[in-house]
């Protein structure tokens, strides 16, 4: 039977080390919804989206309060809307329609974020794909609730550059869109390589057409009971160090595969997967880059950063693993700038930079990911950005993402406050020199030799 | 078998015991374990339960025994037994 001591140990990990839920998203596939006519499209959206998630708030409140474990946020993602659109959107404005659409039914259902404002373009865009990516900063200006996101690359088919180029653009507009807000409709806009389908955590997460009609995903947390964990096995090796992040990574992800399964049951949706990430937020004692500085750095971006990363990332995954019966996602430790204390710290005291944040993204989930930047960068140094990170992740064969904000009318030595979860940021410098005439090139990267794995 | 872990912190006071285990008996709640202790004046009790008989929701319990709490002045929580079950057993 259950002891005293791991009553306790578990009831400390949740009261004073932030142990969390992150997040129950609910995948709602609305290709069952494509009309060629707009109303006819938008008011099947609503309907669906309504109908599927009724319950879902409710149903989360209920797990919390049963198990004592709080369910930070519960979200939707849904079907690419480019795809979704494509028979009925003639024109950017007609895809706003449905932004509108989505948020008034995330709204109605009491969900904080819906995701899969999306078109998915590694290799080419058809005139739906380019007519969503080009309604997206109004759509984001114009909603609160809805978070976009594009797939411009893949370790199968390369990176489509007249992409990047698009976006590097639309990132910049989406900022000039919302420049009242500090440019914040851009922290819910992710650029990515290898997207995966199941993603439950924004701003990144849409439901791939891979998927079923419905399926609940969930992302656990838990930076804070890592580092708390870690401090016992200061001054130890690396193996009792090893042991250590397993374990509590074992016992993280548990909780996430209980909450998933009570979440399926209850609602009738088939479990997808638990994504096992260490997710900060802007609290103190819930930051990766918490982890990092008790492993053994002075800050986060000393020398040994990328490789104590890496080895915090697969330790995570190893004892995640064996905790659910279905591990997908993002999967890893997150290193956003924005939503982690230790990380703005360490930009304010001069020891993270945008490259050895890049150099980061090599070895952990995800990637560049909540950096504000200066808001007079070029579009082309943003796409050039962009395309180095989606190289990164097509040559790794691993998911790569960019979510940088241009705060419009700030630069280096002021903040940026984009409140809540997505927290406040120093303004990082970026390298001046131009890289205008290669992103200028038409066309695609091919993808990489070591894709032809027939 | 339906169980629930109630714990129980705070400062020590007369009666703490009789007023939690009273609740659990008026909601036909039987009890399977105590273990209790005190540590610098601060009482600290687990309580393992069986609830198959509860005729309330579960929710309402819980909002119940942390109404109880805030009568005695200690901090009552009254979880179900899987989440402690699956973090530390295989």
């Amino acid at each position: 039977m259950i002891n005293m001591y791991e009553v306790s140990e578990t009831n400390k990990m949740i009261e004073h080390e932030n142990l969390d839920v992150r997040t129950i998203t609910l995948g709602i596939s609305l290709l069952d919804c494509i009309d060629s006519d707009l109303n006819k499209l938008n008011s099947k959206i609503y309907e669906k989206i309504t109908k599927t998630a009724k319950d879902l708030v409710s149903v989360g409140q209920d797990i919390e309060k049963e198990f004592g474990i709080p369910i930070v946020n519960k979200r939707i993602s849904v079907t690419p809307i480019a795809l979704v659109g494509a028979a009925a959107c003639r024109t950017a404005e007609d895809f706003v329609t449905v932004a509108k659409t989505l948020d008034r039914a995330a709204e109605t259902v009491g969900v904080n974020f819906i995701g899969g404002y999306s078109a998915l373009v590694s290799k080419s865009m058809t005139k739906s794909d380019e007519n969503l990516i080009r309604s997206i900063p109004q759509a984001l200006a114009e909603t609160e609730r809805i978070c976009s996101s594009v797939n411009v690359g893949s370790t199968k088919t390369g990176i489509n550059m007249d992409a990047v180029r698009l976006c590097g653009e639309i990132v910049k507009a989406s900022a000039e869109a919302t420049k009242e807000r500090d440019s914040l409709g851009c922290a819910k806009l992710v650029i990515f390589c290898n997207a995966p389908d199941d993603n439950p955590f924004m701003a990144g997460a849409f439901l791939g057409v891979t998927e079923g009609d419905a399926v609940i995903n969930v992302g656990v947390s838990g930076p804070g009971v890592v580092k708390k964990a870690l401090e016992k096995v200061r001054g130890k090796g690396f193996e009792e160090l090893c042991e250590m992040i397993k374990k509590t990574a074992f016992k993280v992800t548990r909780v996430g595969q209980l909450v998933a399964g009570e979440a399926s049951q209850r609602l009738g949706i088939p479990f997808g997967i638990v994504d096992l990430s260490l997710a900060p937020t802007p609290a103190v004692g819930d930051s990766v880059a918490e982890i990092l500085e008790e492993i053994g750095l002075e800050r986060v971006g000393a020398p040994g950063t990328t490789a104590a990363l890496a080895m915090l990332n697969d330790q995570v995954k190893k004892g995640g693993v064996m905790a659910s019966s279905y591990v997908g996602g993002l999967s890893g430790a997150f290193i956003p700038v924005s939503e982690d204390q230790g990380m703005i710290d360490a930009v304010h005291a001069g020891s993270l930079t945008l490259e050895k944040l890049e150099a980061m993204t090599c070895v952990c989930s995800v990637g560049l990911d909540m950096i504000a930047i200066p808001g007079k960068t070029s579009a082309a140094t943003i796409s050039g950005i962009i395309a180095d990170e989606m190289a990164i992740g097509m040559v790794n064969q691993k998911t790569t993402a960019v979510r940088l904000i241009p705060v419009i009318g700030k630069d280096v030595g002021d903040m940026a406050e984009f409140g809540g979860l997505l927290g406040y940021a120093p303004i990082m410098p970026v390298n001046e020199f131009g890289c205008d005439a290669f992103i200028s090139r038409k066309g695609r990267i091919p993808a990489p030799i070591h894709s032809f794995k027939n | 078998m339906k169980k629930c872990i109630v714990t129980v912190l705070g400062k020590d006071t007369v009666g703490i015991v009789a007023k939690v285990c009273a609740y659990l008996a008026e909601n036909e709640i039987n009890i399977l374990d105590i273990s209790q202790t005190i540590i610098q004046g601060y009482f600290n009790m687990m309580v393992i339960t069986d609830v198959t008989n509860l005729k309330k929701d579960f929710t309402v319990l819980s909002d119940e025994m942390e109404k109880l709490g805030e009568e005695i002045g200690v901090s009552i929580r009254c979880q179900r037994e899987e989440i402690f079950e699956k973090m530390h057993r295989l």
